[in-house]
This record gives C-alpha cells, structure tokens and sequence, in this order.
C-alpha cells in the first residue's frame, strides 16, 4: 500500500440508470393490475346496466333455474352446473393421470427417459384448444356413443366436453406438481428407505405430503384452466343452457355461452347482449375464488426446505 | 487387522464386511475393506474428507442402492448372511439396519408420525394403543420423550436441531433395528446438543451395534469403542489403513498416518 495513493471517495453518487429501471419494472407490475382493474370495471358496468332493465329482478339470478334473458328468465343455475360438470370430470381425468405421471416422472423415470418424456408431455399443453375441441367431437364423442349407445349419449354432450378438457389440462398438473416432487429433498426420501421403505411407500407416504401445497396448487390452476375453458365447451358440450346433471346431455356452459352470444350477430343494446357480462362477471369471480383458495392452500401446507 | 484381544473378552460379530469395494460406475471409492463390526459395541469411521467414509458406511444398509451406477464387490455379512446376495431385499436389510443422517431430515409430519412411519410401515394394522406405546418408548429411548410428550402432535420440523436430531434417532429405533448407522450425526448440531446425542449413544448401545462416522477427533475417542481409520489412495479409492480398539488408535497406532491424523498433524 502506498501512502501517496489519495482512498476512493464515499461520497453518494446518483445513479440514474438505477431509477430509470426500478421505474420501468414498477410500470410493468402495475400494467397487471391496472388491467385486472379494467376488467372488473368493464364486467362491473356492464352487469349494473343489466340489472337496470325494468324486467330484471336480480334475485332471480340465484333462484331460477332457467335462462333466456330475452323473455326475462335470468337464472344463472343451468350455466354454472353445466361449468361445473365438466369441470368435475376434466379433474377425474386430470388429477389421478397428471399426479401419477408426476410421480412417475419425478419419483421413478431415469433422468434420461425424464428429459425425454417431460417436453413430449408439454407439447401437449401447447396444442390449441380448437384441436381438443374438434377431437372431443369426432373422436371422444363417437367413442362414448359406441360405449353407452347413441340413444343415451347426445351428439353434443358434457361427457366429451369434459373428459377432452381433462387430457388438456393433464400436462399442466403433471408439469408443476413434478416441479414439486422434485423441489422435495433428497434427505427426505433417505430418511424413509433408511427406515425399510419401498420406492411407493416413499413416494406416496413422504415426498407426496412433503409436496402439497405444490400439487394442490397445480390441482386449482387446472380447476381454473377447466372452468374457464371455451372452445372444447363450444365446440362439443352443446350450445343453449340445459339445467341437467346428466353428462350425457347436451348443455351449454358459461365460457361457451359467452363465446357464442357474442360471437353471433345481435346487438349491442339488446338484454341478450347485456347478460353475457353477467356470466361473465360470474366465471371471474369464480376463479378469483379458486385464486384465494389456492393461496390459502399453498400457505397453509407450505414447507420450506432449505 | 484383528484388534487386541489381551484385556477385553472377545466380542461377537455382527456384521463384517469381507474384501468390499465400492463402485460408482467405473469409479473405485473405497477398495477391499475387510471389517468386523462388534456387537453392542459402537465402531467409530475417521479419516480425512472424501477418503470414502461416508461410502463405506451406506454399504452396510444398501443405501448406496439408491444411486444410480452405484454396486459392490466383495461382501457383507449381517449375522452371517450376505446383504448384497442375490436373494435378499434391500427393504428388509434397511429394516433391520437403520440410519441417522448428517443433517437432520424428519419429515413434514407430527412428531407422533414421524416416529409411527415405519412401524406402520411394516404392520399397518397395528393398533393404536400398541403404536402409543412404541412411539413413547422410542422417544424415550432417544431422550426426547420429556421435551415433546405434550406436543407430540406438532410439527416434527418446529424442534431445534439437536431435537430433531434425536427425533430420527427415535424413529430409527422404533423398527426395533439390530445395528444402526450414523452418518456424521452431531455435524449440523451445536456442542450441547452434540453431547446429549454422545451420552445417548453409550446408554443405545446396550442394545444395538453402532457404526458412526465422524470428523471429530474427540467424539471419536469419548464415544467409540473401535475405530477404522481410512485413507485416500493415489489413485482416489478409499482404504482402511487401521482398525483397532479406540484406545490403541488413539494412543498407540500401529500407522504413522493414523498418528498423524488423529494428533491433528493433518485432515
């Protein structure tokens, strides 16, 4: 060290890049939630104005169970079971598959065969839904028919709809609830084989636990992929509301109702026009409940490892 | 090799490992160990890191199994019978040899499960009185029962770290194993907790062979009955260079290397 050398100075120096870029990253988080905003505005609107009609009694909403807001029958029910219905049996196809292809995947797959299987699983994910929807009509459809008999199974039915979804959202579940498997440490699965177990003892009884807040979060956002999905709905569920829980019947559900009003040609000022924001407004809150849910789930269950 | 046998009464073996190498796909990690491992006595493993202690230890339970490429030549006997014959599941040599890890690892369960996990493992009929008891004297028997008998439906996790340290040792015993294996067990734990798990050990070892390897000169002295001291060899495959009674090794070694290694001139 020479003493001639003056020491670098502390002084405070500004650093406009910084500020240029902390600005432009508060911009970007804001953009989502001004346009979550928005929509709630827009649906919010929307489904004041309808409620102003002089017919509307919004009461009905919940308690009827017919809907054609044209004559004035405004009961929400026929969508939002016909929604959930093929919900449900998307999850029956989903959950047991996509779970069990993760712990395949994560639990017993050399990492050879798992850095073949996962992409070919994600290409899956990235096939448009129109595909699954036309699949859903020409081949789940006939393939139900055969089975059960065309007598009982409508052209258009829930059935396909639903079980189509269901291998839609299969890579989704099975992606992220491996990425869980996974994050579990390897100490956890020595504890248990030290300890006399199987590799399914293992899997099933320790890291599976150890995941779950992940695979339950994997397990909402598919909810919420099958709640919100449109054109396999559109395409093979049926198009007019039907309030039945027979899933071989043909019943239109919300996303697919929503599509076809507003994909048909009437007006903008008719009731007709008016109630899809409704329905609408309905499937956002619907999935914003999934959201928290899943949120209280992933804390609820959270384990963190080091 | 043999240990001295002039002031002590000779013991019998449980287990012994006879010319074992261990491989990882080509790689030798540790080369022809012939080791005896004396019942209800603890065998301590020292030597410098990455001489293939830890390595040699999996070999007695087969954890080493568990990575792929990973196989052993020679054998290893557990009451006179070959752990890696061809008839034999590597679940069932687990079940009766248990281990401690380096760090501790209980599982995101309650106390209670984690100590159930693998009594139910094996009998999941197992009532609940019967399993009750079993858990108390596990915990017991590891010293943790007073600090966790009103809490054991908490979080295995929540304890601190010689706690849960001791919570893998009570649900290793609770299988009731014959030889358990402790990997580094006191190397993530504070001194205090270290030598409540030392103290444990002496009163474990009435009733089962212990196996540990460790990295502290003085645990290795306090606590071990025997001692293998290893080596890496030029060519990366570990070795045993010594084994004798812990007396003898650490006061009069037969190697200049294990003289030098356990008065701390290196490692």
């Amino acid at each position: 060290m020479t003493a001639s050398k003056p020491p670098r100075s502390l002084k405070k120096k500004t650093r406009l890049g910084e500020n240029v870029i902390q600005a432009f990253f508060f911009f970007c988080g804001f953009v989502s939630i001004f346009t979550t905003l928005g929509i709630v505005l827009a649906l919010g609107s929307q489904a004041l104005r309808f409620f102003g009609e002089p017919d509307i009694n919004p009461i009905e909403l919940i308690t009827s169970i017919k809907w054609s807001p044209n004559i004035g029958e405004i009961g929400i029910w026929p969508l939002v079971t016909s929604t959930l219905m093929t919900t449900l049996l998307a999850l029956l196809v989903a959950i047991p598959l996509g779970l069990a292809a993760a712990i395949y995947l994560s639990e017993y797959a050399t990492p050879k065969v798992r850095n073949t299987l996962k992409p070919i699983l994600e290409i899956l994910a990235g096939v448009p839904t129109v595909v699954y929807g036309y699949f859903a009509l020409t081949f789940m459809t006939p393939f139900l028919r055969s089975i059960f008999g065309t007598d009982i199974v409508k052209i258009y039915n829930m059935a396909s709809a639903g079980l189509v979804c269901g291998i839609m959202i299969i890579p989704l579940i099975c992606s992220m609830s491996e990425d869980a498997l996974r994050a579990v440490p390897r100490s956890l699965r020595e504890g248990s084989f030290g300890l006399g177990a199987t590799k399914l003892e293992t899997s099933l009884k320790v890291v599976l636990p150890a995941a779950l807040s992940g695979v339950i979060a994997a397990i909402v956002v598919g909810t919420s992929r099958a709640v919100g999905e449109t054109m396999i709905m559109a395409t093979a569920a049926g198009a007019g509301p039907n309030f039945t829980f027979n899933p071989f019947e043909s019943a239109e559900t919300m996303a697919g109702h929503i599509v076809r009003i507003s994909g048909g040609d009437i007006d903008y000022n008719s009731i007709d026009y008016t109630s899809i924001f409704i329905v609408g407004l309905t499937l956002f809150l619907m999935t914003l409940g999934l959201n928290f849910l899943s949120r209280y789930f992933v804390n609820k269950y959270r384990e963190v490892y080091e | 090799m043999q240990p001295q046998k002039q002031n002590s009464k000779p013991k019998e073996q449980k287990m012994l490992a006879e010319k074992a190498s261990i491989f990882y796909g080509s790689f030798r990690a540790v080369a022809d160990v012939t080791l005896p491992v004396y019942e209800r006595q603890i065998t301590a493993i020292i030597g410098p890191s990455g001489c293939g202690k830890s390595t040699l230890l999996r070999a007695f339970n087969r954890m080493n199994d568990l990575v792929q490429g990973a196989r052993v030549d020679g054998k290893v006997l557990l009451d006179g019978e070959d752990i890696y014959g061809a008839e034999v599941d590597a679940v069932a040599v687990r079940r009766r040899v248990g281990m401690v890890f380096q760090r501790p690892n209980p599982f995101p369960k309650s106390i209670y499960d984690n100590v159930a996990y693998g009594v139910r493992l094996g009998n999941s009929r197992i009532s609940k009185p019967e399993l009750d008891s079993i858990v108390e004297q596990s915990l017991r028997g590891a010293a943790l029962w007073d600090e966790v008998k009103d809490k054991l439906k908490s979080s295995g996790t929540a304890l601190s770290g010689g706690q849960q340290q001791r919570l893998c040792i009570a649900r290793a015993i609770a299988v009731q194993p014959d030889v358990l294996l402790m990997d580094e067990p006191c190397s993530a734990l504070d001194p205090i907790a270290t030598i409540k798990i030392e103290e444990l050990m002496q009163t474990l070892k009435e009733r089962y062979t212990i196996m540990i390897v460790t990295h502290n000169m003085q645990q290795a002295s306090r606590a071990s009955d025997y001692t293998v001291m290893m080596m890496m060899r030029a060519d990366r495959a570990g070795e045993m260079i010594e084994f004798d009674e812990t007396k003898r090794i650490f006061t009069n070694p037969r190697d200049k290397r294990t003289e030098d290694y356990v008065s701390g001139r290196f490692g």
